[in-house]
């Protein structure tokens, strides 16, 4: 980033500013890409019929879908982290 | 990239750009993103639950299905929101 360089000192200050700003908003906009594909998924696990409002039991099919979907994330990725360290191909 | 550093060189309230536009800006790209992501899902879910063989037009049933099917995906996306949320805090608490 050659261009920063050539910038004032206060103007740096408002790019870094503006860079950490930025990536703030990519964070919440990562999360929102997440709850996207977890309210997608569980969907199909939780609902059948859309009613009149959620019930009860599909409230909790909905909450414990994504606690096991982030544990199924967890699960694959420490044991695949294993098997890749024990050298399996 | 050499239009960055004279669109800032004229300073804070004197230049081209400003950090709140760009920002603002920033926002509503990302607002718009995660709508059309939400649309598209939901008009998934709700073609899948609320039609059954398609006919000449969509049926009031069809249309009334719909409707509520929207309102039940918002309520799913809310939730899983806020528990996604929870368990993102509860794992920051254990680091």
């Amino acid at each position: 980033m050659d261009s920063f360089d050539n910038l004032s000192a206060s103007d740096k200050a408002e790019a870094t500013e503006l860079q950490r700003m930025i990536a703030i908003e990519q964070q919440k906009a990562q999360f929102q890409a997440q709850v996207h594909t977890f309210t997608d998924v569980c969907w199909d696990k939780c609902v059948d019929s859309p009613g009149s409002k959620l019930d009860y039991r599909t409230e909790t099919c909905l909450v414990s879908c994504v606690e096991r979907f982030i544990d199924t994330t967890l699960t694959i990725t420490n044991r695949f982290t294993q098997m890749v360290q024990k050298g399996a191909h | 990239m050499d239009g960055f550093s004279s669109d800032f060189s004229a300073g804070g309230s004197g230049g081209k750009v400003d950090t709140g536009t760009i920002m603002e800006q920033v926002k509503v790209q990302i607002a718009v993103a995660n709508a059309q992501e939400l649309l598209q899902r939901m008009t998934d879910k709700c073609f899948k639950k609320c039609i059954g063989k398609p006919g000449s037009t969509l049926d009031n049933s069809e249309q009334k299905c719909i409707a509520m099917c929207m309102d039940r995906y918002m309520d799913a996306w809310n939730t899983v929101s806020r528990t996604y949320n929870s368990r993102l805090q509860r794992e920051r608490a254990r680091m």
